[in-house]
């Protein structure tokens, strides 16, 4: 299944290591990584069965976080279920609301107005640039490298202040209305948020530096936890971890959705290497084109209402719909059924957290110890996606 | 562009698809979407022909909804009072069903980026169905969730533990006539926090005022 190249590298070094554990007599033992671990971005609990210093069997632990919001959806109104899923993804919450309201307002055939499009496909990028800068900053953390962490947490603040001055909110805007925007933006707030997108561009190339072009980080990185084009498809791996194995679609770019992405010139990039290194450089690029299309879209904020008639009272017409957007994390979905009430019928969450670590049963097999942590961390999950 | 994307069917091969799957399509609803109902026991068989021969390549995900209106209603019964009728009809979405329970799995064409969501009718009295992990190997977590949210079986699958909920919780939270326990022993308040919304007209406040 893996490449050539890579696939004779890791026989041979499968089959030194072999030799070794026989030679050595290791004896197998249980190592538990985890609920709270420096590697595990929140509560995730990997136990994995070593052979020397080669995990034999692992499997991730969930469900330390499971809040049961498919259960409550049940029993809120659809202005009220917003405030729930801003929480699924803490670290770029904005993104999260984002399907669900284009999911009702599919369903009652309402579409926000051209400036509402716009300034919520602005702010679903910012929240895209706090959540992958962290990831960028963090993944220096976890392989040893201290200093990207801080540039990233003083220029996250940046963009954490622009979505704070817009919605009012830092981590959980709660911005976004069926039909709308709850606010226009402030004023001033065009020429701060280029000026923020400057910094952070300069913040990319200073990662570039430091980390991605760091021969530690290469060798930790490189060829370490390939995922293969097909493997990748069939467990529903989304965002940067399928376009770093080599499959070129982008939401933003290949789904038709009421939003402001193809008003913008932008590329999506894609990697054919599928390993941690192809996965990090995705999202450093991808940070990237996402100020690109920031820049782009605030010189063009259409004018108008940010507000699309609607009724006070919102109940949605029966039917059903799906609506996924390409979130920071990968494809996030809800399918949405109404049977014309005030609240959804049910709703299923599409995180995509729960697709991209369902794979790292298959994925830790064989990898050595200091590894899991390189594998987890490139394939970047929020534990609050995971267990929603 | 962006005013009329919203309505654009995004299949265009409705015909390729229905013909691959043959006597295994029960029923099919076309709106924007594809929902494809097939057959109990063609179900692992009908997602093995859309990988293959359509092209449905990517898994999206799987899980399942509980038909049965909810006894409870939305949680806003006084638990004090003796509980309202309710009507318990059962009553399918889109393609249709038979039974209580269906389980719905969505996948998508990588290249075409045309995607079909696929329903199944799980039987009242077995709730087993086949397990389609060995079609999409990511199918595994969502088959373990839906088990344990739903109580469906999949047979064939080598590993149905729970992923959530401690190993002795009873029952199934998402089933419909799971009481959400929040609900049962505090009235819920959060219905009079109804905000008034830029733009909206101002006629209907009627659901202020309905605190107890």
């Amino acid at each position: 299944m893996l490449g050539d190249r890579q696939q004779l590298s890791y026989i041979a070094a499968q089959a030194a290591d072999a030799r070794l554990n026989l030679e050595l007599e290791t004896e197998g033992m249980t190592l538990n990584i985890g609920p709270q671990h420096p590697a595990t971005h929140g509560t995730l609990r990997i136990i994995a069965r070593l052979d020397g210093e080669q995990v034999v069997w692992a499997e991730p632990a969930c469900g330390y976080m499971h809040r049961g919001y498919e259960k409550l959806t049940e029993v809120r109104t659809y202005p009220q279920v917003t405030t729930l899923v801003n929480r699924i993804d803490w670290l770029g919450s904005f993104a999260n609301e984002v399907p669900f309201i284009l999911a009702a307002e599919k369903l009652m055939e309402v579409e926000a107005p051209p400036r509402a499009q716009h300034i919520r496909t602005i702010l679903f990028e910012l929240s895209r640039i706090a959540n992958v800068s962290l990831f960028l900053g963090d993944l220096g953390v976890q392989l040893g490298a201290i200093t990207p962490v801080f540039l990233a947490f003083r220029d996250r603040e940046y963009v954490l202040n622009l979505i704070e001055s817009a919605t009012g909110g830092r981590f959980h805007p709660n911005f976004d209305r069926i039909g709308g925007l709850k606010d226009d933006l402030p004023a001033g707030w065009i020429d701060e948020t280029r000026a923020v997108m400057k910094k952070l561009r300069g913040f990319c190339d200073q990662i570039e530096d430091l980390l991605f072009g760091n021969e530690i980080f290469q060798s930790r990185t490189r060829g370490i936890g390939v995922i293969p084009r097909d493997v990748a498809l069939q467990y529903g791996l989304s965002g940067a971890n399928l376009r770093a194995s080599g499959v070129d679609w982008d939401l933003r770019r290949d789904h038709q959705l009421p939003m402001a992405w193809n008003k913008a010139d932008w590329k999506v990039w894609t990697h054919p290497d599928g390993d941690s290194f192809a996965r990090c450089w995705i999202r450093l690029q991808e940070t990237r084109e996402s100020t690109k299309i920031v820049d782009q879209l605030l010189g063009s904020i259409p004018a108008g209402p940010v507000m699309a008639k609607v009724p006070k009272i919102i109940k949605v017409p029966e039917g059903e719909a799906w609506v996924s957007t390409e979130n920071p994390l990968g494809e996030m979905g809800y399918y949405i059924v109404s049977r014309g009430d005030l609240g959804p019928f049910r709703v299923k969450i599409r995180s995509a957290s729960f697709n991209n670590i369902s794979i790292t049963p298959w994925l830790l097999r064989g990898v050595y110890v200091p590894d899991i942590v390189t594998i987890l961390a490139s394939l970047y999950f929020i534990l609050g996606d995971i267990d929603r | 562009m962006s005013t009329t994307s919203n309505t654009q069917p995004r299949i265009t091969s409705v015909a390729e698809v229905k013909a691959a799957l043959g006597d295994r399509l029960v029923d099919s609803f076309h709106k924007e979407d594809l929902w494809l109902r097939v057959r109990t026991d063609a179900w692992k068989s009908s997602m093995r022909i859309l990988r293959d021969a359509v092209g449905f390549q990517y898994f999206c995900f799987l899980s399942a909804i509980d038909w049965m209106p909810s006894p409870y209603g939305r949680g806003e019964d006084d638990p004090t009072e003796p509980a309202p009728e309710r009507d318990t009809t059962i009553r399918q979405g889109y393609a249709g069903g038979e039974t209580r329970m269906q389980v719905f799995a969505r996948v998508t064409n990588p290249v075409t980026h045309v995607s079909v969501v696929v329903k199944v009718d799980v039987p009242d009295d077995s709730l087993t169905i086949e397990s389609i992990h060995d079609v999409f190997a990511g199918a595994n977590w969502h088959e373990r969730e839906t088990h344990e949210m739903f109580g469906i079986k999949f047979d064939g699958h080598p590993d149905l533990r729970n992923m959530y909920l401690p190993v002795d919780f009873e029952g199934f939270p998402l089933r419909k006539d799971f009481p959400l326990l929040a609900r049962m022993v505090k009235p819920w308040p959060g219905i009079v926090d109804v905000e008034p919304l830029p733009g909206g007209d101002d006629s209907g406040d009627s659901s202020d005022g309905d605190a107890s």
